[in-house]
């Protein structure tokens, strides 16, 4: 029985870093670039909601819906300031840096306004949980709430992109960007979409994060935003199913490790996965090969 | 003498004068002990900027655990040389304990690179990203002491490793290495730093080092006129790590109490490398060493200032890229300063 909680609790953690993921793997299909700050958004998410929850006396449904909204808002004019200009510059290195420049700013942002003190989170799902055979196998209820929500994002999007018209620009842009424009795709706004998409992504999964582990410090989303990059390696960088298969599978990973082996090496274990999908197979379980022409 | 060569006595000039202003000053009295206290830690950050930058300027890739490399040189070295402190005498052990510093970090380098380097994309940086974090976690779980009977390992406590009386811990988890030999001095870091900028210097005007550059710009044409693109880049990728390691023998042979902190080996320092290499310009080897001592002596004498110098960092870092990298800034700028550059476009062409 305690196998099947820690294999459930590792699905809810796997379920969070899938909908990073999803946010990683979609910027990443489709402007070509390493959102290094993703992570940040979620800390950024994560502050919102703890804010605008104490400020209204413990109503985090609002807060819910300002961070989603702020976030998408800081998503958007990230792209616009900081990462369009560099959009076709000599070396895609630069883009990178600036991002990592994006992120340590947000990070001694929050560092400044809220202090390196760790605040204690609470939970924006109230809800007990259900218990089966006489309590032996208990279910959270934030357990429960994060699969469901990951399968529902993961359904939304999914139809989002192959049934509506700006989702085919997406795909469209992330093909061949000169081609897009030419068939009369606006590709700026289409990747400023992509950015809103992913950072209001980011903020649910802030909420699901901090209500599973209720600490919150400026760094809360940084090594998160790691581990759910390497689950969008794992299941093949720019596919959105890859990404939900990434994430499910080293969020189980991550818990068993740290069940049965160690806690302190479970981020090395995780990281070993990354060294070994790259080693085996660099383009992911879903990912396609793409041979790059002169 | 050609102009590459001049240029490079430039750079081993500028770092000897300013040696020998610094010594002057010291013998004169004029420097305050704590100034003194900044001139080791400046020379091994000039290191490992010039070791970031042989990485993202001349290879191209984003590293962003080059302090994870600085780590493992500082404890290799330190482990060997507290070892053997009563029993070798000061300078070969010292002289050792680089050779140890260097080849561990530079294997650890080698092994990152295997699987890393033949791949196209921003791998590096998020595989050198965890590595910086996890070298860090397991060296805070890592316990070794030594008896009568030899050496004695544990990943638990230091309880654990089971010693006789007469043991004595070396690494003691998270409270690190105490009491290494304090062998770093000024001298032996402008040493160092004149070493590695002349292997880096060397290595860039050599056929290898055209050969890196040439993957770094177009890893297509590169390959096509038939350059090894992954044993190159793992030849550059090293050799930066083991600079790194260099640096790290420097930092563990002038602090007391070595750690794994976040403070000296985390993500953060990492950063800080990396906008001593942006700003002194990607590429610029020269560049590095000077705004690596210029941006540590800085918030150092500006105590003030030290709350708001990551955030003042973080803007630096973006600015700088979008005003030196973006196409329209660069168009822009043509268009503005056109006239100014006229002179130095046509000796260019020339």
């Amino acid at each position: 029985m305690s196998f099947l909680t820690y294999l459930i609790n590792g699905l809810s953690l796997g379920s969070i870093y899938a909908i990073i993921a999803l946010g990683y793997t979609m910027v990443y299909g489709i402007a070509k670039m390493l959102n290094f700050a993703h992570g940040d958004f979620i800390m950024v998410g994560c502050y919102i909601i703890f804010s605008v929850s104490s400020a209204l006396s413990g109503n985090s449904a609002v807060g819910i819906i300002v961070a989603i909204i702020l976030c998408t808002i800081l998503g958007v004019t990230t792209e616009f300031v900081a990462y369009r200009p560099l959009r076709g510059a000599a070396s895609p290195l630069a883009v990178l840096i600036t991002a990592i420049g994006v992120s340590y700013l947000l990070e001694n942002i929050a560092l400044l306004i809220y202090g390196a003190d760790i605040k204690s989170f609470s939970s924006v799902i109230k809800w007990e949980g259900v218990s089966f055979a006489d309590g032996q196998l208990k279910i959270q209820g934030v357990t429960i709430v994060t699969i469901v929500v990951s399968i529902v994002i993961l359904i939304a999007l999914q139809l989002f992109i192959n049934k509506t018209k700006q989702g085919q620009a997406m795909l469209a842009a992330s093909e061949d960007k000169g081609a897009a424009t030419l068939m009369g795709i606006n590709v700026n706004r289409t990747i400023a979409l992509t950015f809103a998409i992913g950072s209001a992504l980011a903020a649910i999964a802030g909420a699901l994060l901090c209500s599973a582990y209720p600490s919150l410090s400026p760094y809360t989303g940084a090594m998160p935003g790691i581990k759910a990059f390497v689950a969008a390696v794992l299941g093949g960088i720019g596919s959105i199913p890859g990404a939900m298969i990434g994430g499910l599978v080293l969020g189980i990973v991550e818990i068993l490790s740290k069940t049965y082996i160690s806690s302190q090496l479970s981020d090395a274990i995780v990281f070993g996965i990354l060294v070994i999908v790259l080693l085996v197979k660099p383009t992911g379980i879903l990912g396609k090969v793409v041979q790059e022409k002169v | 003498m050609s102009k590459q060569t001049k240029q490079n006595l430039i750079t081993y000039g500028i770092v000897i004068v300013a040696y020998i202003i610094v010594e002057i000053l010291i013998l004169t009295g004029n420097l305050s002990s704590h100034m003194k206290g900044l001139l080791v830690p400046m020379t091994y950050y000039a290191v490992i900027a010039v070791a970031l930058n042989l990485c993202v300027g001349i290879l191209g890739e984003l590293s962003i655990g080059h302090c994870g490399f600085m780590c493992l040189g500082a404890f290799s070295s330190a482990f060997f040389s507290k070892l053997t402190e009563n029993s070798l005498p000061t300078v070969p052990r010292f002289i050792i304990a680089f050779i140890i510093g260097i080849a561990v970090a530079g294997l650890f380098g080698f092994l990152i690179g295997i699987p890393v380097l033949r791949l196209k994309g921003d791998y590096l940086a998020i595989v050198t990203l965890a590595f910086g974090e996890i070298i860090k976690n397991v060296i805070n779980a890592f316990y070794v002491g030594v008896d009568s009977k030899g050496l004695h390992f544990s990943m638990k406590s230091s309880m654990e490793l089971g010693m006789e009386k007469d043991g004595n811990i070396i690494i003691n988890g998270a409270m690190g290495i105490t009491g290494t030999p304090h062998n770093s001095s000024f001298t032996v870091g402008v040493i160092v730093l004149l070493i590695s900028l002349f292997v880096v210097q060397n290595l860039i005007n050599s056929r290898d080092g055209r050969a890196i550059m040439a993957i770094r710009d177009n890893y297509i044409a590169a390959e096509a006129t038939g350059i090894n693109v992954t044993g190159y880049k793992m030849m550059a990728f090293t050799i930066s790590a083991a600079i790194a390691g260099a640096a790290g023998v420097l930092f563990s042979h002038n602090i007391t109490t070595l750690t794994a902190s976040s403070q000296y080996f985390g993500y953060n320092a990492s950063i800080m490398i990396l906008v001593y290499v942006v700003l002194g310009g990607i590429g610029n080897i020269r560049g590095s060493v000077i705004a690596a001592c210029i941006l540590y002596l800085l918030p150092e004498l500006l105590r003030g200032f030290s709350n708001y110098r990551m955030l003042i960092y973080s803007i630096v870092l973006i600015v700088m890229m979008i005003v030196n990298w973006s196409p329209k800034v660069i168009e822009w700028r043509k268009r503005t300063f056109g006239r100014l550059n006229l002179k130095r476009g046509a000796k260019e062409v020339a």
